[in-house]
């Protein structure tokens, strides 16, 4: 089938040197998982990390006086420096800002919380606007909604181009003098496609708006740095990078963070209480309260030291070929409609897709039956799919660690699917 | 489980010449049933006879294979049938694709062909889409 790709990226895909670090590909050579924008497998360096903090460091952090409570604590404050190294939060000394390092239980509470603490540093009134894309995850979209019809501002859409391109001219005309707020996602998780993020930040902060990036399906696949997305918050989660289920980060510019309210508030939030008031603790314990997942903060600095093993350049560029190959191959199947730009290099991870009138739920469902696993749906965006005339689609993501049997053996499960329905 | 205990050619033959899906003009009742996650819509239709028993059901309406092979088997299933008689049918139905009725020939000898769904229990993502038809026939009988 013609590809874009040379003799020796075939190569490189065909050859997989990173399954048999995740002991669930390793044990089941048989499958073929193709749902990583849900979630991403672990590799056993993480599960190692997680099993070495209970057995050797457990202890509940920040308060304990003595070792193991301090171990654990450590372990949270390394974690917070590394996660803040792995996304570019330096302050001008080129050292990680902890303190802009919020732990959450995933993407959806990071921007949650912000949704609900908002008004701490921008208050919205009846006229103002909400700015977000058509192509949001519910996470990045519902809490916006909320927020909006609680204070009567209107939320008002991105929509992209028939490039499935949010361009400069939309970005111009939907951020205006009554915008206060910009939420959008970096990378899609349906169509794929990379939102430019800089240039939403810098049209946003034209018009002293704050700029919200979901980086849910960026942050695992690309080399993420605020500062060169210049954007004010950025949320994301530690499952889709190899870390554990659980655990999520709010990033956030210092200063904006000093500025917010507290989100949930109990032990371990505060400075001092009395019966009648109570002092917060300096960001981010601040939004932090109750015991923190510190296993899990642990285990996700280990993801992150094992993605910086691989390269997140190495990682990047894998999946680029891997997502391409996927694309081509679809396209390749008559029966298939690939839902998304024509050019391959511009799905990042994921690909949706149709298979002529056959449900997606029976699509997924069959391939099931042959080990392979893929997302069909709404994907949680379900405005998206309306506004693209779809009811639901399947979905098919890679990570570094597939290969190109792996998409193979999707479009052999795919013929299948079609023979069942129509005969040979 | 292979895909040919579910997706077989008497199941595949419901959705490539369907008996029942077809709109009634004289229904004594039409029900509309949703599966808002799935997007499967269905619009059922039931004619009663003068004895009070169900002289034709028929459904129009999309989704996925295991929706619309299933109303169409259950369409068959109700042709003489007191609303009774197919409420009861439609709460086995149920216990069938959610696992608590394994009894195959209890199903067979009263589900007829829509016994070949039990394997649907094996698949609890797909049991909504199995039962739409079925759930949206007891609350019109129940109504």
């Amino acid at each position: 089938m013609a590809t874009m790709l040379s003799q020796d990226e075939l190569l490189r895909i065909d050859t997989n040197p990173h399954k048999a670090d995740f002991p669930l590909l390793a044990q089941n050579p048989e499958l073929v998982f193709l749902d990583s924008a849900a979630t991403a497998q672990r590799p056993l360096a993480v599960l190692d990390a997680q099993r070495h903090f209970y057995e050797t460091m457990n202890a509940n952090p920040l308060r304990g006086l003595y070792r193991l409570s301090v171990e654990a604590t450590q372990g949270i404050d390394n974690a917070r420096s590394h996660i803040a190294r792995f996304i570019g939060a330096l302050d001008e000394n080129g050292n990680p800002q902890s303190s802009s390092i919020v732990f959450t239980r995933n993407a959806s509470e990071a921007l949650n919380l912000l949704a609900q603490t908002i008004d701490g540093i921008v208050h919205l009134n009846p006229g103002d606007e909400v700015a977000i894309s058509i192509m949001e995850h519910h996470s990045n979209l519902i809490p916006w909604q909320r927020l909006c019809g609680a204070t009567g501002a209107k939320l008002v859409y991105f929509r992209p181009n028939n490039n499935y391109e949010i361009t400069q001219q939309e970005i111009e005309e939907k951020i205006g003098a009554r915008t206060k707020i910009v939420s959008v996602t970096h990378v899609s998780n349906v169509l794929g496609v990379q939102n430019d993020i800089r240039a939403i930040a810098e049209r946003a902060h034209q018009v002293g708006a704050l700029c919200i990036a979901d980086g849910a399906q960026s942050v695992p696949h690309l080399p993420v740095d605020v500062r060169s997305l210049d954007c004010d918050f950025l949320a994301f989660s530690a499952h889709k990078l190899g870390g554990p289920m659980g655990i999520g980060v709010l990033w956030g510019r210092p200063e904006l963070l000093d500025a917010l309210p507290p989100f949930l508030v109990g032990g371990e939030m505060i400075d001092s209480v009395t019966e009648t008031d109570a002092v917060w603790s300096p960001s981010p314990q601040k939004f932090e309260a109750g015991t923190q997942d510190a296993a899990g903060a642990f285990a996700t600095d280990a993801a992150l030291s094992y993605l910086e093993g691989l390269g997140m350049d190495v990682v990047e560029e894998r999946e680029r070929l891997l997502s391409m190959y996927l694309c081509e191959q679809l396209r390749g199947l008559d029966y298939v409609t690939v839902i998304g730009p024509d050019d391959p290099s511009r799905h990042v991870g994921s690909v949706a897709f149709d298979v002529a009138n056959i449900h997606p739920h029976d699509v997924a469902s069959i391939l099931d039956m042959s080990n392979v696993c893929i997302r069909a749906g709404h994907h949680c965006a379900q405005p998206l799919l309306t506004y693209l005339g779809w009811h639901s689609t399947c979905r098919a993501s890679v990570a570094f660690y597939n290969d190109k049997t792996d998409i193979d053996r999707l479009v052999d499960g795919l013929n299948s699917v079609w023979r069942i329905f129509n005969g040979r | 489980m292979d895909v040919s205990s579910l997706y077989n050619e008497q199941f595949m033959d419901h959705i490539t010449h369907p008996d029942y899906k077809y709109p009634l003009d004289d229904a004594t009742y039409e029900h509309d049933g949703i599966n808002p996650s799935c997007g499967d819509e269905l619009h059922l239709f039931v004619r009663l006879g003068d004895d009070g028993r169900i002289e034709e059901s028929s459904y129009t309406g999309h989704g996925c294979a295991v929706s619309m092979a299933s109303a169409d088997m259950m369409s068959d299933l109700m042709v003489g049938k007191t609303p009774q008689e197919a409420i009861a049918l439609c709460e086995l139905f149920k216990n069938m694709v959610t696992g608590s009725e394994k009894d195959t020939e209890l199903l067979e000898d009263e589900l007829d062909e829509a016994a070949l769904l039990k394997d649907v229990s094996h698949m609890p993502a797909r049991v909504k889409c199995a039962e739409l038809a079925w759930r949206t026939l007891h609350e019109m009988l129940q109504a």
